[in-house]
């Protein structure tokens, strides 16, 4: 009795927390419709004016172009390096190794706003703070580890005979990479792009210290909050949400798909390996 | 084979190895370096003087900074631990696989979106006409003051660390064998006596890390003490973006940075001690 009762005490628990966790996200996209400036309640009637006052203001548009154009390339270079740290973390023995891995999976964990200064006293001693570049640089930085984390796992879940059987069949490393690891890791590549993407779109401490007059889309909410009430604010994270959302859908659709093709192709053959595959911890 | 292996490694290690060196550990250097330099003229300047380190740890409002920062973040690191327990709990041990995937998977959605709009958001709620008051007055209860204040910076802090808590102590709670919870069960030991004698302990460095987590995210968080907290008492983050925007004293700033740096390690240290130490 007792047990039961704790167990609903748990449930009703659990539902509260997850109010308090969608409540603001729920309360941005409701008032971001909300014809009263100011969010509070009752409502006053739907409007779309925000979302049109928004996408035609040029600060916002620009800063929109320019947010695509980071996080594409840092999804890109951090994936790739995260990639290279991963496997060697995975596949070498080396003195130091500890220390490597520790190098890269630390940033996240420095405050942003001392990554932030360190970075804006150090890119412009060498000439590059408020460029474009000082915020692609360290949002790589800071993508990099997300990226090594999910290949890594990805990498734990094979085989190392696999590797093994390539070499005794005379591939080089190289061909190995190219046509046994990288395919095997294919789905978490995917997942760590569009990450590491959401990480650059989303990132607005080190943005805002190295960026200049080159705001990113964060980095325009950021002065949007520091000016007064603004409806704004909801219509651009809602829209914000709502691309991620898809691009993260799109992205588990995808690997979903790779899963039960390979699943089934496997499967007939060799039973232990159709499981192996489909065991894709990755699936967000 | 060994030097085959080693000669083949390195332009895989290189890259992420150089990258991570020169645009990450050089710049945090760097910080240490030009808290010794001086501003010249609004410009920064080679030197070699002890007079930032002087200036900022002698006075006594960097020091109430200091320790309200830290005294926020070991409230967000409670309370957050607290907060989470008892979902992480529900979720590990009495939901099916499939209920526990897909409130995972809602764990992960915030991470999707702008931490900067959600704090606008709850501005909403904990402001004086806010929604929070606008429920307490439907049960003809007076409303609060909410917003700026040492509670609104809290409530920033949880948005911003509840998820990854909670994810993380689930997992922990998940991987506790069920045998030894059975063993307490037969053995008469009683919820309560189980829950801390036999799933605390189990659970403790997922507890630990979590609230490690929480520490450090607010410990550095700058957005939630401005725009819930009302921006005074300044945080260590409030005092290095002040330093360094509107005074372009870029070396103090580095000295507050560096003092910061320096309390995340040693905490760090001090919690992985007590999360993985001999237990008793």
């Amino acid at each position: 009795m007792m047990l039961r009762l704790g167990r609903w005490f748990g449930w009703a628990y659990t539902g509260y927390t997850f109010i308090f966790i969608m409540a603001p996200i729920v309360a941005s996209l409701v008032f971001s419709f909300n014809a009263d400036r100011f969010p509070s309640l009752p409502l006053q009637g739907f409007t779309t004016d925000w979302y049109g006052g928004t996408f035609t203001d040029p600060l916002v548009i620009e800063s929109f172009q320019r947010s695509v154009m980071v996080s594409i390339p840092v999804a890109l270079i951090s994936t790739i390096l995260g990639f290279c740290a991963a496997y060697c973390d995975f596949r070498f023995n080396f003195r130091g190794k500890s220390l490597f891995s520790l190098l890269m999976l630390l940033p996240p964990t420095i405050p942003a706003v001392i990554m932030g200064l360190g970075m804006l006293s150090y890119l412009s001693r060498i000439g590059l703070a408020g460029e474009i570049w000082a915020v692609l640089i360290s949002h790589v930085v800071i993508a990099l580890p997300f990226a090594m984390a999910m290949i890594r796992l990805r990498l734990a879940q094979m085989d190392s005979a696999l590797e093994e059987a390539s070499w005794n069949l005379r591939a080089t490393p190289v061909q190995t990479l190219w046509y046994v690891v990288l395919p095997f890791c294919k789905q978490s590549l995917v997942a760590a792009f569009l990450i590491t993407a959401a990480v650059s779109f989303d990132e607005f401490a080190v943005a805002w210290f190295v960026s200049g007059l080159n705001e990113t889309v964060p980095v325009r909410v950021l002065v949007f909050l520091q000016g007064q009430v603004s409806p704004v604010i909801n219509a651009i994270g809602t829209a914000v949400f709502t691309s991620s959302i898809l691009l993260v859908a799109i992205g588990m659709a995808f690997s979903g798909m790779g899963k039960a093709k390979r699943a089934a192709a496997d499967a007939p053959a060799q039973p232990a390996c159709g499981t192996l595959v489909s065991n894709n911890g990755l699936s967000l | 084979m060994s030097s085959n292996t080693s000669r083949r490694r390195w332009p895989l290690l290189l890259p992420p190895l150089l990258w991570q060196l020169t645009f990450f550990l050089l710049p945090l250097l760097f910080l240490f370096v030009i808290s010794f330099w001086s501003v010249v003229n609004f410009r920064l300047e080679p030197d070699m003087t002890l007079k930032n380190w002087d200036f900022m740890l002698s006075r006594s409002s960097f020091w109430s900074a200091y320790s309200h920062t830290w005294a926020l973040a070991l409230g967000a690191a409670v309370v957050t631990t607290c907060c989470s327990f008892p979902a992480a709990c529900s979720l590990a041990f009495t939901v099916s696989e499939r209920t526990r995937k897909l409130a995972l998977m809602f764990l992960v959605v915030p991470f999707f979106t702008s931490y900067l709009v959600r704090v606008y958001s709850w501005q909403a709620f904990l402001s004086d006409n806010g929604i929070v008051n606008a429920l307490l007055g439907l049960f003809g209860l007076d409303g609060l003051p909410m917003l700026n204040s040492d509670f609104g910076s809290l409530v920033g802090y949880v948005t911003l660390a509840l998820p990854l808590v909670t994810l993380v102590q689930t997992m922990g709670f998940a991987q506790i064998d069920r045998n030894l919870i059975e063993a307490a069960h037969n053995l008469r030991a009683g919820p309560v006596r189980t829950l801390f004698e036999v799933i605390i302990p189990l659970a403790k460095p997922s507890l630990v890390v979590g609230a490690l987590f929480a520490f450090i995210l607010a410990f550095g968080d700058f957005v939630a003490p401005t725009y819930l907290g009302g921006g005074a008492p300044p945080t260590l983050s409030n005092l290095i973006i002040d330093t360094t925007k509107s005074g372009q004293q870029w070396p103090r700033a580095a000295v507050v940075a560096i003092m910061m740096i320096l309390t995340l390690v040693l905490t760090s240290l001090a919690a992985v001690r007590l999360a993985y130490g001999r237990r008793k």
